[in-house]
């Protein structure tokens, strides 16, 4: 069967203050559908795995693998295009381009994937927002939204290029119990109804009880 | 592959969004591409009137006969005395004529040239301006009018007169300005004169004749060829000097040593007759580029600096645009395009502003006795200067953005995101 996210032996050094090896040894695999979390105590090197596995972090040694296809190594120009196509990215803080309105800031991954026309690109953005239960926000600009909303919005984003992962850092570590549950379900929605694979980093328990599969993290290892 | 669309309509939302800084960075490079072009227009513009003060009344290379002695004198020819010291007291200047000898013929000759533009005869002599029992003593130049206000602007040196009337009424003059002051005439009134010989003329006052030159206007008056030779009594081949418009000055003296040479004539060129005048020309022209250059530096600066700001306060969407997919490159494009529109908003406005500065200074009020043709401050409206500034004003936005937005492109968006 197909994977969709493969490592193999990551090792990664932070060189600075001093030599601290963070990452030993990680290999493991995400299958089509699976909805994933990753948890750990602070520190223990979660979200650097997840960088590297979004391809914005490519200095470590071991081998990157998605959708079968080994990507350690490409220049940066390929892995950014790359991350327009395959991965979506929901982080902890919404970075959402606060000049823009929520409907452009849907719309520019995939303006800049540049696969469909731009009438097709706004009208998957509608369909996105509208599914996320926020289409009457899209022409207000991102900075003028609430929290649980701007959330909303990067998923939205995070799902424009039709990805094959969608990758969280923390992506309910700033939002109030509804919310969390609101974002949540939406995740759970998009694995169990488009099959899409989700890996999410979180401290939060009764979120990542809930999910499929938990890789628990301590001291640069996998833990089981 | 770049989408220059999708680049540039971000660019534009980042500068319309923060439209106060946009417009205070672009107000920055209007400033300096304004200042320096009613800088330069106007500096440029007074240098050209003091030039042509000097240069458009000098002719390139004059040409006359010298009185002088002989350079070798008798005893130098007799072979006796080959070895000895010879020693002659009393040296007279030689018996010459004044006319230049087959004059008519040379100026064919020298028109032919192609570095000539114009050869122009002149007859000078000297008279008596004579009111009642007092004689005033002075110049008269006889002169082809037409032809010296074409190639040596003497138009612009009369006042209450046209320079036709010279040739069109008979026996015209036209007076220095000094001249007519002490004897009282003005336009339409007859004056007589007297020449050295004796010989007295009447003749019509038919125009004032002003260079600024307090010395030349007391004593200088002009008159036709045709009119001096017949004061004078003189055929028509009685030139006594000819003037050289050449069309590159550079070649100035060498014509002039060729003609010394080539008919035993003086010849002077424009270079030694106006030595130090060249020096303050370059002078003035030296300070002006000075100038003009701070102030495009300053500019430059001032956008860099901006730029700078601009890109520090982005950091979080250049992550953002990282993270979704968009490359380095991209950022770095998005910058410079921001840099480039400001350059050339600014770039045009700051042409527009200078034009419009020089068009006020060009109306206010410069009157001065020294140029009777002046009437208000000169500028220099060459289209180089606005090439050059916004020229400038591009080049500079683009290294002051070019810095800046390669930061931008080499930002690792993880130690952003992280950084939170």
């Amino acid at each position: 069967m197909k994977t969709v996210l493969e490592t193999k032996n990551i090792n990664k050094y932070f060189k600075k203050p001093v030599l601290f090896h963070v990452l030993r040894d990680i290999s493991f695999k995400v299958n089509p559908g699976e909805f994933v979390s990753i948890m750990g105590k602070s520190g223990c090197g979660k979200s650097t795995l997840l960088y590297i596995l979004s391809t914005m972090d490519t200095d470590y040694e071991g081998e990157l693998y998605l959708n079968d296809k080994l990507i350690t190594g490409l220049d940066k120009d390929e892995l950014s295009r790359i991350r327009s196509e395959f991965i979506g990215f929901v982080f902890q803080f919404h970075y959402l381009l606060g000049e823009f309105s929520v409907l452009e800031n849907v719309m520019l991954p995939a303006k800049k994937l540049g696969r469909k026309s731009p009438e097709e690109i706004e009208y998957s953005a509608m369909e996105k927002l509208r599914m996320l239960g926020i289409e009457k926000l899209a022409l207000k600009r991102a900075s003028r939204i609430s929290g649980g909303e701007k959330q909303r919005v990067a998923i939205a984003r995070s799902l424009i290029n039709d990805p094959i992962i969608i990758m969280g850092d923390e992506p309910t570590g700033n939002l109030d119990s509804f919310n969390s549950k609101l974002v949540f379900d939406i995740f759970q929605g998009l694995s169990k109804e488009q099959g899409l694979s989700l890996l999410v980093v979180t401290h939060d328990e009764d979120f990542a009880a809930k999910t499929d599969r938990i890789i628990e993290m301590g001291d640069g290892m996998i833990l089981k | 592959m770049t989408n220059w669309k999708l680049i540039l309509s971000i660019a534009r939302t980042h500068l319309l969004t923060k439209f106060r800084q946009t417009a205070i960075a672009a107000l920055g490079v209007t400033f300096g591409i304004g200042s320096y072009i009613t800088l330069v227009g106007f500096m440029t513009g007074l240098n050209q009137m003091l030039d042509s003060l000097i240069l458009n009344q000098t002719p390139h290379v004059h040409i006359f006969n010298e009185i002088e002695p002989s350079e070798e004198q008798p005893a130098d020819l007799y072979t006796e005395f080959e070895n000895s010291l010879i020693m002659i007291h009393s040296v007279k200047p030689k018996q010459s004529q004044k006319k230049i000898h087959n004059a008519l013929a040379l100026i064919d000759h020298l028109e032919k040239d192609r570095n000539v533009l114009a050869a122009i005869p002149q007859v000078k002599t000297q008279i008596f301006y004579i009111s009642g029992s007092i004689e005033l003593g002075g110049n008269l130049t006889g002169i082809n009018a037409m032809q010296e206000v074409s190639y040596f602007n003497f138009g612009d040196y009369l006042i209450e007169s046209e320079p036709e009337s010279l040739e069109n009424i008979d026996n015209a003059i036209f007076l220095g300005a000094g001249v007519a002051k002490k004897l009282s005439l003005s336009p339409g009134d007859r004056v007589q004169i007297s020449t050295v010989k004796g010989n007295s003329f009447p003749l019509k006052v038919a125009g004032i004749f002003q260079s600024g030159i307090a010395d030349l206007d007391n004593i200088q008056s002009f008159a036709s060829i045709k009119t001096v030779q017949r004061i004078l009594g003189e055929p028509e081949n009685y030139i006594t000097d000819i003037n050289i418009k050449l069309k590159d000055i550079e070649q100035a003296p060498a014509l002039a040593n060729k003609i010394k040479k080539q008919f035993d004539l003086q010849a002077i060129d424009i270079n030694t007759a106006n030595a130090q005048f060249e020096t303050g020309s370059t002078i003035r022209n030296l300070i002006t580029y000075a100038v003009s250059i701070t102030l495009l530096i300053v500019a430059g600066f001032g956008i860099y600096n901006i730029l700078n700001m601009l890109i520090y306060e982005k950091m979080n969407d250049i992550a953002i645009l990282k993270a979704t997919g968009f490359s380095g490159t991209d950022v770095q494009f998005i910058f410079m395009s921001q840099a480039m529109i400001i350059g050339f908003v600014g770039g045009v406005l700051g042409l527009v502003i200078g034009y419009l500065l020089s068009v006020v200074i060009d109306r206010v009020p410069f009157e001065t006795e020294a140029l009777p043709t002046v009437s208000t401050y000169p500028i220099n409206y060459d289209p180089w200067f606005y090439v050059i500034g916004i020229g400038f004003a591009l080049i500079s936005t683009f290294l002051a953005g070019y810095l800046p937005s390669r930061k931008a492109k080499n930002i690792d968006p993880v130690d952003i995101i992280r950084g939170q």
